[in-house]
């Protein structure tokens, strides 16, 4: 009997690990495995193909006798969910042990790394210019670009950077990647060295990830040998949500202060250690072993327009079908949260659905038709980021909202350029004013700080157009995505969601 | 005894290119704290200014000045555990707490799917309600 539970976080927070404990008491040694990506299932205790979940310790016991039929979900390799995508990235996932080198190499591990050392740097390059794979990080730039880039460069060293600074809420799929497919993200990198000449890598991942950074160690250390000469080392962040942006990540990796940097210089020509760096996404680097093994067509044929291969896309908020799903660009959102999310966890109708962490757009349902595409997405004034999809449902408070996107901005602000630093703590006051009717005597006081005394009145609507105008500012006059993303979703809530910015009491004009 | 730990700590990192972020996140976990001890220590080691290491102690949200002595929850607060609920749940975490346990916001633990989600001690919870979230403050 083969018995397998994931030792993924999401599932070890769902209680996997007193799952797995259950039936090690009952005499079975389970594998302990990555996660399938069936969060609203974890813990998912899989027997023999068949799986059961969620599962609690005390059903072990019925699960082994045969007497848990209303956990049981049938063979998960069927599974709709499971069947309904399109796994590159995610092939290994809920069927490989994380740190076994066996289960690697037999699931076509290192057949990619192989295939870039017959090819030599420029037919590696090549090939991944061939399969149009883009940055999976959000801002999508070509990879092969980039490395072309890095290549043509003259110096001593270089360096490949791994950004696992996944801050975005809604986003957990590096987190995935390093917890439950290390070996694919080391080989990803050990490509990436060998296309562009560097022999060094690092992987920047957050602190708030204590089981990737422990799994990415030993990982590490065990790949050492597949890859020499080429070195992975892991570096921690320290709770800085700036450091996601390449240029601060740079700066936190030399031990400085994580203030993004202007461009240019590009870090492709001038990165870590003055030296020419590619600084991928954890996704992208870990979509490179496929597009190497298998060629860049098998992986160019997947995808709509620019928008080529598979984007592992993040069910994730008040969903029922919560968890990962990789699938082809091109999928319209409302198939991605009605059909495949199935709607809200809480049953209550889709009000808004945020896309792309938390500088991404708030979507409302009308625009549910909008097909899952860098472009689409930019012509719609959103992004897609990092895949991640938020589910909000209609008790969610729109102002609310916008408000919070400007708090995070001024509290994770490098503080490097004025128009972040200070445009927006300026726009959560603004909101506040908005939200009290209007800059007038007897609305501010009713502010926990006064925000600015009112020297001359001003209505909500003066203040609606001042928020916009400290937008525009933030968008056009930021150094980096931070301050100048923000307004993405400060404005789709205003303009998608007016209704949630007017007061009752602010009827009528100011004093 | 304090002097000779920092000096280890310094001394595992100091080969590495970069070794300030290594060796303050040692020094955290270690002492619970960057004090201005450590601070002049670490500074003195690496042939930095103190006002440098003080700059970079000072931006990230990990390094606290002062040693906190209580338990810790981490409490996810971001977009995906507010549309799960989450806001509802803090002020009642707060009042559970009681100034006995240090309830710290955090933006995204990676459990969108299944939150709320908080962390304490580096384990996991998800799926949290007013219950659940009362029985973990209480058990720290």
């Amino acid at each position: 009997m083969r018995i397998r539970i994931s030792d993924d976080a999401a599932a070890r927070a769902c209680g996997a690990d007193a799952v797995a404990e259950a039936f090690a008491k009952a005499g079975h040694a389970p594998e302990r495995v990555s996660s399938w990506g069936m969060h609203w299932l974890e813990p998912l205790v899989e027997v023999d193909g068949v799986g059961y979940g969620p599962a609690t310790p005390d059903r072990a016991g019925d699960i082994l006798a045969g007497n848990a039929d209303d956990l049981c979900i049938g063979s998960i390799a069927d599974h709709p969910f499971i069947r309904g995508q399109q796994r590159l990235t995610f092939a290994r996932f809920g069927r490989t042990r994380p740190l076994s080198l066996e289960d690697y190499a037999a699931t076509g591990g290192w057949k990619g790394l192989e295939r870039a050392r017959a090819l030599g740097p420029d037919g590696t390059i090549a090939e991944v210019l061939a399969s149009g794979l883009r940055g999976r990080g959000g801002a999508g730039f070509p990879a092969g670009i980039k490395w072309r880039t890095v290549a043509d460069a003259r110096a001593a060293r270089k360096f490949i950077v791994c950004n696992a600074d996944e801050g975005d809420s809604g986003t957990f799929a590096d987190r995935m990647v390093m917890e439950g497919d290390p070996f694919m993200l080391i080989e990803g990198m050990a490509i990436a060295g060998l296309a562009v000449g560097a022999d060094k890598a690092y992987v920047y991942i957050r602190s708030e990830y204590p089981h990737a950074v422990a799994k990415m160690e030993v990982a590490a250390r065990l790949a050492a040998p597949m890859i020499a000469p080429f070195e992975v080392e892991i570096r921690v962040g320290a709770g800085a949500y700036v450091c996601g942006e390449e240029t601060s990540l740079l700066n936190s990796i030399e031990g400085k202060r994580g203030e993004v940097r202007a461009k240019p210089p590009l870090p492709a020509h001038e990165g870590l250690f003055g030296c020419p760096t590619v600084i991928n996404n954890v996704l992208t680097l870990a979509a490179v072993p496929f597009v190497l093994a298998e060629g860049a067509k098998a992986y160019a044929d997947y995808g709509m327009g620019r928008s080529r291969g598979t984007m592992p896309v993040q069910l994730a908020g008040n969903i029922k079908y919560g968890g990962l799903y990789e699938t082809a660009f091109g999928i319209t959102l409302g198939e991605l949260v009605n059909e495949i999310g199935g709607g809200t966890a809480s049953g209550r109708p889709v009000r808004a659905v945020q896309v792309g962490g938390p500088l991404g757009a708030y979507i409302p349902r009308t625009q549910f038709d909008l097909p899952f595409d860098y472009e689409a997405f930019a012509a719609a004034d959103g992004l897609i980021g990092h895949g991640g999809i938020v589910v909000f449902d209609d008790s969610v408070d729109m102002a609310r909202q916008a408000r919070f996107a400007m708090q995070f901005c001024a509290a994770e602000s490098c503080g490097k350029c004025t128009p972040c630093r200070i445009g927006a703590v300026r726009g959560v006051e603004t909101i506040d004013r908005i939200l009290a009717g209007g800059r007038r005597m007897g609305t501010l006081e009713t502010l926990p700080q006064i925000h600015n005394a009112p020297r001359r009145a001003r209505s909500a609507e003066d203040e609606i157009a001042l928020l916009r105008d400290l937008c525009e500012t933030m968008k056009f006059g930021s150094l980096c995505a931070l301050g100048g993303f923000t307004p993405y979703p400060v404005l789709s809530a205003l303009n998608h969601f007016p209704e949630d910015f007017v007061v009752e009491s602010a009827q009528g004009n100011a004093a | 005894m304090r002097e000779d730990r920092i000096a280890d700590i310094i001394a595992a990192h100091s080969h590495r290119e970069g070794a300030l972020l290594p060796i303050l996140n040692d020094v955290q976990a270690a002492f619970g704290c960057v004090d201005e001890d450590a601070v002049r220590a670490v500074a003195a080691a690496l042939n930095l200014s103190r006002a440098e290491v003080h700059g970079v102690v000072s931006f990230y949200h990990d390094y606290k000045a002062k040693a906190d002595p209580r338990p810790v929850l981490k409490l996810c607060r971001a977009e995906a555990c507010q549309a799960r609920g989450v806001e509802a749940l803090a002020a009642g975490a707060e009042k559970a707490a009681g100034g006995r346990v240090h309830i710290e916001t955090v933006y995204c633990l990676g459990l969108c799917s299944v939150g709320p989600a908080a962390m304490t001690n580096g384990d996991v919870h998800a799926r949290l309600d007013a219950a659940r979230l009362g029985a973990l403050i209480e058990a720290l």
